[in-house]
């Protein structure tokens, strides 16, 4: 802990200048300055507004299929003999990840504001697909930055997006990832700052996106405590995320940073190992404190303050930084972030869909990974919950070419 | 908190003002297309007409650039460019000429992982006058901004066309030097404005500051550079000088003309810029 004192709760922050301990903040060009200003204004008075809550909830039930199920994961639990193991089972929502939880909280934050032109980032496409989603279902025009590489390597989603209306633009700069479609994103909102609005997908950026992503998905934690507590009558013994920027991750820790006794893992992109220069994503096993896309967090850059490009076998965590609040409760020492490399995900994306029948996003395996690793060293009485963030249908391709298999 | 910094923007820009004329404010970044070639560029600058240099510092993800300084940047990391070389580069500059003033320009996380305390001391020792942190808005002013005018470095701001009469206060705060009007919405190097649009801006930001105000983004020409001298204490030029060195190139190196077609395009510019007012 570089703190010298633990904070009586880890869940009041940012403070209202974005600041979580040193990270976050508002690091933006002066043309986004006034902009962020007001949505700042606007999400404040949107989330004190019950109507506004009124209706996310309603769409939520109606239209994402929420809540979603936490399933008892008998076959996994008996295979791996340890620990009860829980899904959480947010790849069975519309669209097929948590993604379409913040998406439907930030449209109608861009309908409240006026706003006429939806703009997105994605990597893995999942945002981009619920981006498109809400965008076809309230009648605005969208237009998606994906790096050129993750066009390559997700096309089923690029071509869902497509059918939903969304103009989807491949970024060829850099690397062509999730940075790169980032940077593209942010030119174009300078660019059209009066008619836009950013519908940024994780809970990273200028301050208040990441206290905002972070509040449209603690549903899933706040869902979670409720179903736990009815299954088995007390709160888990551990709690596993994948984290890429980190919003599914938040989504259900927040819940539960204030129950000590509830220990909470954050799983990063090893890659292909954590010894493997510039072959990782793992922004806070693998990086420093820095400054970029808004907020300061911890990066992935070389010594000169660079952004390195990072790598991961998944399109949804190769971003070589981190929501600022990750980088803050790794720094208090309240959830261990740890690696799972490539193999490991995918030998996990493998074992979850043979004995549960359910395929797991990659992105999700890494969490999935993790739970593989600690299950079999904890009692049969101790009780995990894994966030199934999304489902793997589109990374069959990718699964397949590592295989072999010719699709 | 200490006065604001006095520095060789002052005194440049208080000459000009005696001699009626508007500023040729010229951008180049730093180790494009090499670091030799920059030096020598740098160095020609001031022959050629620019009356401020601003130097660009390379970023992997220069966020607010268009596609040619976007390009300049990957230019000069690839040729190995870091913050060490760039105030090296000042301080070689600085020997030959010690009134030009400059201007490093750039995002934040470079500096940050360089030092912040380490950082205004060594620029200030290097010779520069000002900085321009595209990333750092006046809500951010504790990391660099007040460390920089504590050590005699003025903070220049960006204003914009967002930049409504309730926010030029709060960006002109803690600015010195000049004001940098960024004239169109937009990233670098793409669209530019029209000339009334500009004089009524400048009217607007002069009504707050009775700092200079410099106008850029979008001049390629001096007739452009002229245009928008008629209105303006000066002009930016960055991503056409750029692009002359791109275009000077050959496979990827700097050849016998690169700083001439820079250094040729500066005089046009600067030509521009003193017959804007007459």
């Amino acid at each position: 802990m570089t703190d010298a004192q633990t904070p009586n709760s880890f869940r009041t922050g940012p403070d209202e200048r974005g600041h979580f301990g040193i990270f976050g903040g508002r690091y933006v060009a002066e043309t986004l300055m006034p902009l962020i200003l007001e949505l700042d204004r606007a999400y404040r008075e949107a989330k004190a507004d019950p109507a506004f809550q009124a209706e996310l909830q309603a769409l939520h039930a109606t239209y994402t299929g929420r809540p979603s199920p936490l399933y008892f994961a008998e076959r996994l639990t008996a295979h791996l003999g340890g620990a009860r193991i829980y899904l959480k089972r947010e790849e069975l929502n519309h669209t097929g990840s948590h993604k379409i939880n913040n998406c439907l909280g930030q449209i109608l934050l861009a309908r409240r504001m006026g706003k006429t032109r939806i703009i997105a980032e994605t990597g893995a496409g999942q945002h981009g697909v619920a981006s498109a989603t809400v965008c076809a279902r309230f009648g605005y025009p969208c237009e998606v930055y994906m790096g050129a590489t993750d066009v390559e390597r997700q096309k089923p989603n690029v071509f869902r997006m497509e059918l939903l209306g969304a103009k989807v633009h491949p970024v060829t700069a850099g690397n062509g990832t999730l940075k790169d479609a980032m940077n593209e994103a942010l030119r174009d909102w300078v660019t059209n700052v009066e008619s836009t609005y950013y519908m940024i997908g994780t809970a990273a950026g200028p301050h208040p996106y990441p206290a905002m992503v972070r509040d449209f998905q603690s549903v899933i934690g706040e869902e979670t405590r409720a179903q736990i507590l009815a299954a088995e009558g007390r709160l888990p013994d551990l709690v596993i995320a994948a984290v890429g920027g980190g919003s599914n991750a938040i989504g259900i820790f927040h819940s539960f940073l204030d129950d000590r006794d509830v220990r909470i893992v954050g799983v990063e992109a090893g890659g292909h190992g954590m010894d493997v220069h510039n072959g990782h994503a793992a922004s806070l096993n693998g990086g420093k404190p820095g400054v970029l896309h808004g907020n300061r967090t911890y990066l992935l850059q070389d010594e000169d303050g660079q952004i390195l490009e990072g790598h991961s076998i998944s399109a949804g965590l190769d971003y070589p930084g981190i929501g600022p609040e990750h980088s803050w409760l790794n720094d208090q020492g309240r959830v261990a972030y740890v690696p799972a490399t490539d193999r490991e995900a995918l030998d996990a994306f493998q074992m979850l869909t043979r004995v549960e029948g359910i395929i797991p996003a990659l992105e999700s395996a890494h969490a999935v990974a993790e739970a593989i690793k600690q299950a079999p060293k904890m009692g049969k009485d101790e009780i995990i919950v894994v966030n199934l963030s999304g489902r793997g249908d589109k990374d069959v391709f990718t699964v397949g070419k590592i295989l072999g298999v010719e699709l | 908190m200490n006065s604001l910094p006095v520095t060789r923007i002052d005194a440049r820009l208080g000459k000009l003002r005696e001699e009626g004329r508007a500023a040729l404010v010229t951008f180049v970044t730093a180790g494009d297309p090499d670091p030799e070639t920059s030096l020598a560029i740098l160095k020609a600058l001031p022959g050629a007409g620019a009356d401020i240099i601003e130097f660009g510092m390379p970023f992997s993800d220069p966020m607010a650039e268009g596609p040619p300084i976007q390009a300049a940047d990957i230019r000069a990391l690839a040729a190995g460019q870091t913050l060490a070389k760039t105030l090296r580069q000042v301080r070689a500059f600085r020997e030959g000429d010690d009134e030009t003033p400059i201007v490093l320009m750039g995002y934040y996380n470079p500096i940050y992982a360089y030092g912040v305390d380490r950082f205004v001391r060594d620029t200030k020792a290097a010779g520069v006058d000002g900085l321009i942190v595209v990333d750092l808005p006046p809500e951010e002013d504790e990391e660099l901004c007040l460390p920089a005018i504590d050590a005699g470095i003025s903070f220049i701001r960006l204003a914009t066309p967002t930049s409504d009469d309730a926010r030029l206060p709060v960006l002109l705060r803690n600015s010195s030097g000049f004001v940098y009007y960024v004239s169109v919405l937009g990233v670098t190097g793409v669209k530019s404005a029209a000339a009334g649009d500009v004089a009524a801006a400048v009217a607007r930001i002069k009504a707050h500051t009775p700092l200079p105000v410099m106008v850029g983004f979008g001049v390629r020409t001096g007739e452009q550079a002229a245009a928008i001298a008629a209105h303006a204490d000066g002009v930016v030029v960055g991503s056409a000088l750029v692009n002359a060195v791109r275009d000077s190139l050959d496979g990827g190196k700097a050849t016998a003309g690169t700083v001439q077609a820079v250094a040729g395009l500066v005089a046009d510019l600067a030509a521009g810029v003193r017959r804007g007012r007459n």
